[in-house]
Order: structure tokens, then sequence, then C-alpha cells
């Protein structure tokens, strides 16, 4: 009967306020030995196909990275020309926004959480500096934030989650809106537009930055199908995330600009300033 | 009570770990809402075969710990675990004489009710579920019952848990 109340209590209080969070991150240092054994076969797997592929694959993806590689520098030439300049321009109209925020590598672990949630758990925790709200990227787009923090590992609700919302911004017309998690792994909805709202499908939605939490710029989602009913006040609206949210084994952890990274510099080697791609 | 009484604590203890770690190990995308309940079996069988050591207490902290383990509501496991728990004591002299069959059942409906349970919970904090297939599991559950009864019985009865 205690017990009973007990984790009536705890459940209330976890749903309301975060100051259990202190005690969840406690548990979850016994249970990342346990995550990580569970892991454990997962990476063995690709450790060994990595190491049995063959030479010639691995001359062969080793050129085309190389490719990439001079491709990307190229880029990053010019971006660095393009962002000196805004810098400049920036600082002629005397604003003060920043480009620019520090990263981090982080790597998923292959364990499944509850059914029905999007939730995923990465191998870094407040000892790498992370910090709850924290959010994640991955190579092709915006992935999620961190909702629950422990030492060595954290939780992350991926932005498919039903109970996760994102500002966003039409990268085509400026315009702002909301896209939220439906539960499916690959549809988010954007709720609340008026039937008379310019948008198509096809068009891609990028992190607003509005409330604060997730850096402004990165890519989200692309519309994929559009529903003007006349006689809805709203238009129906659904959009595939860009990131591989299913499939990616590596995250960015990122530092946005107005909240720098707390203790130790041991991850120089990692910290680069992120960029936000341009499909 | 003395020491010799207990006897194989730590064939308890790995049986929950192992349990644990089959509810966090990575399946595929078809697989994943067919997963038994492993957590449930393991602790309703350790509450039938030794009910004066698995009770509502230790129900109460393996659920604590998979509430961590699955980023679920803090609590929530644990309730719902405890309660099952609490269940299987009330009915452990029954169960314990049912043939494999009717102990599958029995077991099958008590894994429904830890899934009626979370539902409400995820009800009241508006996380609510709305597919068939989330109740899947107490049928996965009840295939893998014998498994799990005739292992740990052997592993009982091997190492003398008592």
């Amino acid at each position: 009967m205690i017990l009973v109340f007990v984790s009536a209590a705890l459940m209330a209080v976890d749903h309301r306020q975060n100051w259990l969070e202190d005690l969840r991150g406690g548990i979850s240092v016994l249970v990342y030995p346990l995550q990580y054994l569970v892991n454990l076969p997962v990476s063995a797997s690709s450790w060994i196909g990595e190491n049995l592929s063959s030479r010639e694959a691995l001359l062969e993806e080793n050129a085309r990275l190389k490719m990439q590689h001079t491709l990307f520098k190229a880029r990053l030439l010019k971006l660095n020309a393009i962002k000196a300049e805004n810098l400049r321009l920036r600082e002629l109209l005397q604003s003060s926004k920043k480009v620019g925020e520090q990263v981090l590598i982080g790597e998923l672990l292959a364990v499944d959480l509850e059914p029905f949630t999007r939730q995923i758990v990465i191998n870094k925790g407040s000892r790498d500096g992370a910090y709850l709200g924290q959010p994640l990227i991955e190579a092709d787009g915006v992935m999620g934030q961190i909702v629950h923090l422990g030492p060595l590992s954290a939780t992350a609700m991926l932005i498919t989650d039903a109970n996760h919302a994102i500002p966003v911004q039409l990268n085509r017309s400026g315009l702002r809106a909301i896209a939220v998690g439906t539960g499916a792994p690959d549809r988010l909805s954007i709720p609340y537009l008026p039937i008379s709202t310019d948008i198509v499908e096809g068009d891609l939605l990028v992190s607003s930055g509005l409330g604060g939490r997730f850096p402004p710029d990165y890519p989200v989602a692309v519309v994929s199908h559009v529903e003007k009913d006349p006689t809805q006040p709203y238009a129906v609206i659904h959009a595939i995330p860009t990131a591989k949210l299913e499939r990616s084994r590596e995250v960015l952890l990122v530092w946005p600009a107005g909240h720098p990274r707390q203790g130790d510099a041991a991850g120089t080697d990692t910290e680069t300033t992120a960029e936000a791609a341009t499909p | 009570m003395s020491i010799g009484q207990h006897h194989g604590g730590g064939v308890i203890v790995l049986s929950f770990i192992i349990a644990l770690a089959l509810h966090m190990l990575a399946l595929p995308d078809w697989a994943e809402p067919l997963r038994p309940d492993w957590l449930v079996l393991v602790l309703v069988y350790w509450c039938i075969a030794l009910p004066e050591r698995v009770g509502v207490v230790i129900g109460w902290l393996t659920g604590l710990l998979l509430d961590v383990a699955s980023g679920a509501l803090l609590g929530q496991n644990a309730l719902t675990l405890a309660i099952v728990a609490y269940l299987a004591l009330r009915l452990h002299q029954r169960i314990r004489v049912f043939p494999l069959w009717q102990q599958s059942v029995s077991v099958m409906l008590l894994v429904a009710l830890h899934l009626m349970l979370t539902l409400w919970i995820k009800g009241i904090i508006g996380q609510s579920i709305e597919t068939w297939a989330y109740w899947l599991p107490a049928l996965s559950s009840l295939l893998a019952w014998p498994l799990v009864y005739l292992t740990l019985r052997h592993l009982r009865r091997e190492y003398r848990v008592r």
C-alpha cells in the first residue's frame, strides 16, 4: 500500500517538476552498464564488419570520402569568407546575432526503450558537459533534445515523439510555425496554419530558434502533404523529418551560441563550428 | 533466521538482470510489439516459487530500474510491477498447482493487467496509445511463460535456491 502511494507521488512529481532528475540520473548509472552490455553485440558486429570488409571496398570508400572531403573543404573555404562578411555586415548593422556553435559527437546505444515513444539513449552525459534540453542534430537535420540526463548517458526525445514540438520556419517564405511529432517514425504534423497559408509540398522547414532551445537555421523537415479543405479553418499539413532518425548511429550534441559548454575542454579535438547545411 | 535458509540469491538477481537486458535488447521494428514482458514473467515466477523471498518490494525496485532504463515516467512500472507482485503473491498457492497451460493463461492476465495499468497512467499524463498492437505482449508472454517457467525451475533446483 505504502509503495503504491510512493509510486503515485513519484509519478506526480516526475510529471510536473524535474527535481527528480538527480535521482533518475543516479539510478541511470546502475542501468548504464547493462545498456552498454546490450549494445555490445551490435557494436561488435559492426566492428567485425568493418574489419572484415575487403581491401577494394575500403579503398573505394576511402576514395569516395576523400573526394567528399575535398568538396566540403572547398565549400568551407567559401563559407569562412561568407561568415566573415556576414559578421562585418552585422557589425555594421550593430546586430549581435552569432553564428557557429560548439558540437560534440555522441553515439547511439542500440537499446530499445518504452514501446510507442520515440526516444534514444546516447553515450554522453553530464560528465561530457551535456545539459537537460540540449538539442541533438544529425548530418541531415535536427534529431531531438535531451530529456533525461545521467552522468554517463542521456535519454533524448526525437522530434517525432508525440510529446515533442519544435518551432520552425518555412525556408522559402520565412513563415513561422510549429512542427509537432505524431509518434509515427517518419511524420511531423504542422497544426494551426490557416488554409490561406502559402505552403506547398516540398517546402523545407528549418528550425527558427524561437524558444531559445534549438539553434536557428538547421533543417528539420520537408513538407510532404498539404490538404486545404475549405470547410476547415486550418490546413492539414504533414512533413517528413530530414534527419535519418531511425538509421543514424552518430548524433551531434550542440551547444548553442548562448549556452557555452561547461566543464573541461577535453573534447577540443571534436569541437568545431557547425553550420546549417544547405541542401 | 539464519543465512543457511536463504540460498542462491545470486540466481534471482541474475535472472532479473537478464530479464532487464532482454527488455532493452534492440529488436527489428516488426518484432518490437511482440516482445514479451520478461520482467513480469520472471517476477511472477519468483513470487510463485519463493513467496517468502521475492515480493512486492522487489517488484517495486525492479520496476523503478525499468522506469529509468526505458525512460518512462518515474514510478510507472514500479507501481504496476508492485501490484502484479502483490496479486501473484495472493494467488501463488493456486497458480503453483495449475497445469502449465493454465499457468500461462493466468500469467497472460497478469501481464494484461500490467499493460492496462500502464495504459491508464499514460492516459492520465496525456500519452494515449491507440493501436491494438499495444496488447500483443500479453499474447507473446503467454507463449514465453513455459520457457521461462521451465528454465527458472531448472535453475532453482540446480542451484537449490530457497
